[in-house]
C-alpha cells in the first residue's frame, strides 16, 4: 500500500527513510508542535516549495533539460488565483476557477515555448526561459491595473480560511484551532498529494523515457521515443504542478506580487535546492527544500545566538555577526555541494 | 543464392546521396535488400558504411535521392518514425544509456516498441510482461547474469552485446550491424555470430552487416555490395566478389595495411 503510495521508489537507505518520515511528520503536526505565526508561515512555504521544487526537478534532474521559467510558471498560477478572488470575491469558486485557469495558461504558455525552442540546441532553450521569463516579468510590473504592478494584489480569501473564523473557542493543545490552521492544512494535503503525483509520473512509463533521454537522447530517438514530444510534455507538466503550487501560495500568502512568486531570486532558491537535495530524485526535492527554508528562517536566529555565547570574543563574535547571515548561507551550499556532489540524497544512499 | 527477385524488396534506396561540403560521402548509391537476405557492406576506413546507414536509419538526412520501405518514401521521416516503423540499428561506437541498469536498457527499448512511453499513470515496473521480454532478450546475448549492473560499468563487450539486444528489443523488420563484432575478446565474437546466425533463420527479417573479417562475411553472407569512396562499386555473389578485380583494388588495394590487421576499430 505504502509502496504503491510511492509508486514502488522506495527510499533505499534507512537514514533517508527516517529524514523522510520526520519531515512528513513535521510538517504534518506542525502547527502543534511549533506554535506561532511565523513557524506556521516557515512550514507553509515549506510544502509550496516541495512541490515547486520536485516539479522543476522532472524537467532538470529526470530530463535534463534547463530551463529558468519556472518561476513564471509559479507566478501564472499565483496571479491566477489572485486575479480570480480580486475580480470575483472572496469565494471558493473563485479559487477554483482562478487555480485551474492558472495551469491552463501555463501549461500552454510552456506548450508554445517547447513547440519553438525544444527542437534546437538546449542551450537556446534556457536563454529562450530566461529571454520570456524576463519578459514576463516588466509585462505584470507594466500591466498595473490588472495585476496590481509591483505592489501586487491583496485580496481576502473565504472567511472559513483567515483567523478570524474559530473552529472551537478553546485552546486545544495550547494552539488556537481557527481558519489559518484550516488553510494549512489545505496547502499540506494538496502539496502532498500534488507530490505524489509527481512521484508516480517520474516512476511511471513516461519518466523512463525522461531518464533515458536524460541519458543518451540520442539513442532514445533511435529505439523509437520521439524526444522533442516527450521533452515538451515533461515541460508543460512542469509548468502545471508549478503553477498549481503558486495558487497555494496565493491562498496562503493572500498576497500576491512579483517579489513573492516572479523573481529571479526564487529561480536561483529553487536551482539551490535542487541541487542541494540531490538531483533526479523526487525525495531530493524534499531534503533541499526543507534545508534551504529552515536555514533562510532561522540561519539569523541561530547566528544571534551563536554570538551572544561568544561575546567575549572580539573578532569571532564579529565575523557570526546576524548581519552576515547571507554571506554564511553561501558558504553552506558551496560547502553541501562540494561534500555532496550528488544531493543529500545521494550522500544518504550511499552511491 | 536464391534472391526472390519477383518480390517486392523491403528496403531499397534510390541515388542517395549526402554532401558535406564539397565532400561527397555516399554518392548516388542505388540498391535493394530482399527479405530473409543477409547482405554485407565492406568498403576500406572512410568509404561511407556507416554514413550510408545513417541515412537508411534517419540520423542524417539525404542531400538527394530517396529510401523506400515497404513500398513507403520514409526519406523525410524522422529517426523514431523509422524506427518504430521497423528499422532497428545497432551503433559501431557504442550508444547506450550509461548510467541505467542493463535490464532498464532493455526493458526501454521494449517499452518503445510496445509504443507505452506516453503512459503517465501507471508504474512501470507493474508491467512485468515488458520486463520478461527485456530479460528473454538479454539472455539471447548472454547478459542476463548481468542485468542488475550498472551499464556504464560493463566491458567493451558486453556493451557491444547489449548494444545488438537494444536492437532486437524493438523487434526490428530491417537489421543494421555496424561492426557488431570490433574489439571484442576471441570468446566473445561466436556469441554475436552465433545471434546473427540465428537471426537470420527467421525469413521474414532482413540483415545488413557492416563487416571487415572476410572469414565472417563468407561464412553469413547471401551478398556482398561494395563501397569505395561513397561509390557502390561491387555488388553480388560473396566468393565472386571477393574474388573480382575491383575489389582487389578498391578494398584490399587502397588500404593493404586493413588486410594484414584483419580488423580495426
Ligand atoms: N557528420 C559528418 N560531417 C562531415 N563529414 C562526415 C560526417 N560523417 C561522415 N563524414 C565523412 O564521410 C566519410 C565516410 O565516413 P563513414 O563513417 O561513413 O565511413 P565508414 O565506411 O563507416 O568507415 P569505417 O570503416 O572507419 O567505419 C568520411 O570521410 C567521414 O569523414
Ligand atoms: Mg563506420
Amino acid at each position: 500500500m505504502i509502496v504503491k503510495l510511492l509508486s514502488g521508489d522506495r527510499p533505499r537507505s534507512k537514514m533517508l527513510s527516517a529524514v523522510l518520515l520526520l519531515i512528513l511528520f513535521g510538517l504534518l503536526f506542525a502547527p502543534f508542535l511549533f506554535p506561532g505565526t511565523r513557524s506556521l508561515d516557515t512550514a507553509a512555504r515549506i510544502c509550496i516549495f516541495i512541490v515547486l521544487v520536485a516539479s522543476y526537478d522532472l524537467l532538470l534532474g529526470y530530463t535534463g533539460v534547463v530551463s529558468f521559467a519556472h518561476t513564471m510558471f509559479f507566478g501564472i498560477g499565483a496571479y491566477g488565483t489572485a486575479i480570480a478572488l480580486v475580480n470575483m470575491g472572496a469565494s471558493y469558486s473563485a479559487i477554483a476557477l482562478g487555480t485551474v485557469c492558472g495551469a491552463l495558461v501555463a501549461g500552454a504558455f510552456a506548450f508554445v515555448i517547447a513547440l519553438f525552442s525544444l527542437r534546437v540546441k538546449a542551450i537556446f532553450f534556457a536563454m529562450m526561459t530566461l529571454a520570456v521569463a524576463s519578459a514576463f516579468l516588466v509585462l505584470v510590473s507594466q500591466l498595473s491595473g490588472f495585476t496590481g504592478g509591483e505592489d501586487g494584489l491583496s485580496y481576502r480569501i473565504p472567511r472559513e480560511m483567515t483567523p478570524a473564523f474559530k473552529l472551537v473557542k478553546e485552546k486545544v493543545l495550547g494552539v488556537r484551532l481557527n481558519g489559518k490552521l484550516i488553510t494549512y492544512y489545505v496547502v499540506f494535503f494538496s502539496s502532498l498529494c500534488l507530490f505524489l503525483v509527481l512521484l508516480r509520473m517520474v516512476n511511471s512509463p513516461f519518466g523512463r523515457v525522461l531518464q533515458a533521454i536524460r541519458e543518451n537522447a540520442f539513442r532514445a530517438e533511435a529505439i523509437g521515443y520521439k524526444v522533442v514530444r516527450y521533452r515538451s510534455v515533461a515541460t508543460i507538466l512542469s509548468a502545471v504542478m508549478a503553477a498549481l503550487a503558486g495558487s497555494l501560495m496565493a491562498l496562503w500568502l493572500r498576497y500576491t506580487g512579483p517579489a513573492t512568486t516572479l523573481s529571479m531570486d526564487i529561480m536561483v532558491d529553487i536551482l539551490l535546492m535542487v541541487v542541494i537535495g540531490g538531483m533526479g530524485s523526487m525525495y531530493g526535492a524534499v531534503i533541499g527544500a526543507v534545508l534551504f527554508l529552515l536555514t533562510q528562517s532561522y540561519l539569523q536566529n541561530l547566528l544571534g545566538l551563536l554570538q551572544e555565547s561568544l561575546g567575549s570574543l572580539p573578532i569571532v563574535s564579529e565575523v557570526v555577526s546576524p548581519e552576515r547571515w547571507l554571506l554564511w548561507l553561501g558558504m553552506l551550499f558551496i560547502c553541501s555541494i562540494y561534500w555532496f556532489p550528488k544531493g543529500i540524497v545521494g550522500r544518504l544512499r550511499g552511491t | 543464392m536464391e534472391l526472390r527477385k519477383d518480390e517486392k524488396p523491403v528496403l531499397s534506396t534510390h541515388d542517395l546521396t549526402i554532401r558535406f561540403g564539397g565532400h561527397v560521402a555516399v554518392d548516388a548509391v542505388s540498391c535493394d535488400f530482399h527479405r530473409g537476405t543477409l547482405t554485407a557492406i565492406v568498403g576500406p576506413n572512410g568509404a561511407g558504411k556507416t554514413t550510408y546507414f545513417n541515412l537508411i536509419s534517419g540520423q542524417l538526412a539525404a542531400s538527394a535521392g530517396h529510401v523506400w520501405f515497404n513500398g513507403e518514401d520514409i526519406t523525410r521521416l524522422s529517426v523514431a518514425d523509422r524506427t518504430l516503423r521497423g528499422i532497428g540499428r545497432a551503433f559501431q561506437m557504442t550508444n547506450l544509456f550509461p548510467g541505467l541498469s542493463v535490464r532498464e536498457n532493455a526493458r526501454l527499448a521494449v517499452q518503445a516498441h510496445q509504443r507505452m512511453g506516453m503512459d503517465l499513470f501507471s508504474m512501470a515496473d507493474s508491467h512485468v510482461e515488458l520486463i520478461e521480454r527485456a530479460e528473454h532478450i538479454l539472455a539471447e546475448v548472454h547478459l542476463l547474469d548481468k542485468a542488475e549492473q550498472i551499464t556504464s560499468e560493463l566491458s567493451h563487450g558486453d556493451q557491444r552485446k547489449l548494444e545488438v539486444a537494444l536492437m532486437i528489443a524493438i523487434g526490428p523488420q530491417v537489421l543494421m550491424f555496424d561492426e557488431p563484432t570490433a574489439g571484442m575478446s576471441v570468446d566473445e565474437v561466436p556469441v554475436v555470430l552465433d545471434l546473427i546466425r540465428e537471426l537470420k533463420q527467421d525469413k521474414d527479417r532482413t540483415i545488413l552487416l557492416v563487416e571487415h573479417k572476410m572469414d565472417v562475411i563468407r561464412s553469413l553472407a547471401d551478398r556482398i555490395i561494395v563501397l569505395h569512396n561513397g561509390e557502390l562499386v561491387a555488388d553480388g555473389d560473396p566468393t565472386e566478389v571477393i574474388a573480382s578485380p575491383v575489389v582487389q583494388q578498391a578494398y584490399l588495394g587502397v588500404a593493404p595495411e586493413e588486410k594484414t590487421e584483419g580488423a580495426h576499430v
